[in-house]
C-alpha cells in the first residue's frame, strides 16, 4: 500500500480533515472514504436531501481543435459514441475502446455552450486510468487537435433531490439546466463549469472549479443544512444502486460495451458504421449477441455477495460467472450485485446462485437500476 | 465474572464454563454501519482462531474468530433481524455467540480491559 506521504492530495484535503473524514488511499490520492456520519447515513442522506462529493481525483482535460467537426472526428476514432452531433452545452457518456472493442476507460465528454469555445471538448476520466488514457488519446490525435490536461481545477459533485434548490441559491442559472447539459456558471461570483449529471442516480451537478476556490464553494454548499459531505464508501453504494458501472470492476479491458450492457453509449450512426477500435467485433456482437452479459442480481435474504463471488445455475457446481460489484443497498435494505452471466441466463427473473463463504445464496437476475433514477430531464 | 479481550477485537465474558463473545466497541466503530451478521450453529466445535461468524458493513465483510477452543452453544438471534444493534450495543446486548470453554488455560493468554485499551492506543 502506498505510503500516506506519497499520496496526492486534492484541493479539498484540508477540508476533509477538518470535517473529520476517514482518509484512505484511492487511485494514488488520499481520499475521504467516510465522514463521521458513516457510510449508511451518508448514503441515505444523499437519497433524501443532498450529498457533496470531492471527485477532484478524476482526470479533467480538454481536447482543443480548430472547430467542433475536427475535434469530434478525432475523438470518434477512439470511442463508439456520436461526438459530431453532440450539441453545444450537451454532455455524453462514452468509452475508450482498444482494438478488441474492449473498454480502456469510461468517461464523460461535454461540448461547451459558447460559440468562442467551438472546437473544444471537455473530458472527465477515471482517476486510476488517467495517465494511460491521456497517452492513448494524445497518440491518436491529428496535429491540429491537442490534448490539454487540466491540473489546476477541483471537481465536486452535489447529488440528491435537494441539490438543485441549494445550487440555485448560489448559481441561479443552474436551475435551467437539464440532465446531461453542461455550461459555465457564476457560483457566488466564481466562474465554474457545471454539468447536470453525476454517479448516484440522483439529480445533481458536477462542478469544475479553479483549485483555489474549491474550498470556498464546498463550504458554501456544506453550510446549508440540506447538504452533507459524502465519502467514497457511499459513492460506491449509491452508484451500485443506480446500476452504474465502476471501471476496473464491472467493465474493463476484457469487456466490450455490448457485454457490459452499456450499448446506450453507442448512437445509431456509430453502431451502423462500426468505425471505431474493435468495431468489427462489436458490430458482430450487436448482430449475433455475446457469450456473456453484465446483469443486475437481487439476492434473497440479507447476506451480501461481494466482488468475486462465484455465480452458478441452481443445482450445478459449475462456475458460470462472477459478481463484479456487490453489497448491501441501503435504500432497499437488501443486498444487490452485478456480474457477468452466460447470455442465455441473462433474462430478468432467471434464478441463479451466488456462492458466499461456501454457501450458495439464491438470487435472481433483476432490472437495473435497482433504485429508480431521478434525473432532471426535459419533459417529452 | 471476568472479561477478556483479543487482538482481533473480540471480548469474552466468562460465567462458569460459558463464554459470551462479541466484538468490541472499537471494532464496531472501525467497521461502520453493520448490515448483516452471520452466526455459528449451536453444537459446532471450534478451535481458537477459527472463523466462526461474519459481520458485514456497507463497505466490507469481516470475520469474527473463536477467541478460544470450545463448543458453540448459542448464537444471538437478535443480530440476524437487527444487525445495527452491533453499532449500538457492541459490548452488551449485541453479543455474537456463547461458547462452552474447551481449554480455560487459553484465557491466560488474552488481554484484560486495561491491556486492550493500551493495545488499541497503539493502532
Amino acid at each position: 500500500m502506498a505510503d500516506a506521504a506519497d499520496l496526492l492530495k486534492t484541493p479539498l484535503f484540508d477540508l476533509h480533515k477538518e470535517l473529520g473524514a476517514k482518509m484512505v488511499p484511492f487511485a494514488g490520492y488520499d481520499m475521504p472514504v467516510q465522514y463521521p456520519l458513516g457510510v449508511l447515513k451518508e448514503h441515505l442522506f444523499t437519497r433524501e436531501s443532498a450529498g457533496l462529493f470531492d471527485v477532484s481525483h478524476m482526470g479533467q482535460a480538454w481536447l482543443v481543435g480548430p472547430d467542433h467537426a475536427t475535434t469530434a472526428a478525432a475523438l470518434e476514432t477512439l470511442v463508439p459514441s456520436n461526438m459530431k452531433e453532440l450539441k453545444p452545452g450537451k454532455q455524453r457518456y462514452t468509452v475508450l475502446l482498444n482494438d478488441n472493442g474492449c473498454i480502456i476507460d469510461d468517461l464523460m465528454v461535454s461540448r461547451p455552450l459558447a460559440a468562442e469555445d467551438d472546437g473544444r471538448l471537455m473530458l472527465v476520466v477515471n482517476a486510476a486510468c488517467k495517465e494511460n488514457d491521456y497517452k492513448i488519446i494524445a497518440a491518436a490525435l491529428p496535429d491540429n487537435v491537442k490534448l490539454k490536461i487540466v491540473e489546476d481545477r477541483a471537481l465536486i459533485a452535489i447529488q440528491g433531490p435537494k441539490a438543485a434548490e441549494v445550487m440555485a441559491l448560489h448559481a441561479p442559472e443552474a436551475a435551467e439546466m437539464r440532465f446531461m447539459e453542461a455550461r459555465p456558471l457564476e457560483f457566488d461570483g466564481i466562474s465554474v463549469i457545471a454539468s447536470r449529471s453525476g454517479y448516484t442516480g440522483e439529480d445533481g451537478y458536477e462542478i469544475s472549479i479553479p483549485a483555489g476556490a474549491a474550498e470556498a464553494i464546498a463550504k458554501a454548499l456544506l453550510a446549508d443544512e440540506r447538504v452533507e459531505a459524502i465519502g467514497l464508501g457511499a459513492r460506491d453504494s449509491l452508484r451500485l444502486e443506480a446500476g452504474l458501472c465502476l471501471y476496473g470492476h464491472d467493465i474493463d479491458e476484457n469487456t466490450t460495451p455490448v457485454e457490459g450492457s452499456i450499448t446506450f453509449c453507442m448512437q445509431k450512426r456509430r453502431k451502423e458504421a462500426g468505425d471505431f477500435p474493435g468495431g468489427e467485433r462489436v458490430l458482430k456482437q450487436l448482430a449475433e449477441g455475446t457469450d456473456t452479459l453484465r446483469v443486475g442480481l437481487k439476492l434473497e435474504g440479507r447476506a451480501p455477495a461481494r466482488e468475486g463471488a462465484e455465480i452458478r445455475a441452481p443445482g450445478s457446481e459449475e462456475i458460470i460467472g462472477r459478481v463484479t460489484s456487490g453489497g448491501f443497498a441501503p435504500t432497499l435494505g437488501a443486498p444487490v450485485a452485478m456480474g457477468y452471466v452466460p447470455s442465455e441466463l441473462a433474462a430478468i427473473g432467471t434464478e441463479l446462485e451466488l456462492v458466499v463463504r461456501g454457501r450458495a445464496l439464491p438470487a435472481k437476475v433483476a432490472e437495473m437500476p435497482f433504485v429508480a433514477q431521478r434525473y432532471y430531464r426535459k419533459p417529452k | 465474572m471476568s472479561t477478556y479481550f483479543t487482538k482481533d477485537h473480540e471480548w469474552l465474558k466468562i460465567e462458569g464454563d460459558i463464554a459470551t463473545v462479541g466484538i468490541t466497541d472499537f471494532a464496531q466503530n472501525q467497521l461502520g454501519d453493520v448490515v448483516y451478521v452471520e452466526l455459528p450453529e449451536s453444537g459446532k466445535t471450534v478451535a481458537q482462531e477459527d472463523e466462526v461468524a461474519v459481520v458485514e458493513s456497507v463497505k466490507a465483510a469481516s470475520e469474527v474468530y473463536a477467541p478460544i477452543d470450545g463448543e458453540i452453544v448459542e448464537g444471538n438471534e437478535l443480530l440476524v433481524d437487527e444487525p445495527a444493534k452491533v453499532n449500538e450495543a457492541a459490548e452488551s446486548d449485541a453479543w455474537f455467540f456463547k461458547m462452552k470453554l474447551g481449554n480455560a488455560a487459553q484465557l491466560e493468554e488474552l488481554m484484560s480491559e486495561a491491556d486492550y485499551k493500551a493495545f488499541v492506543e497503539t493502532l
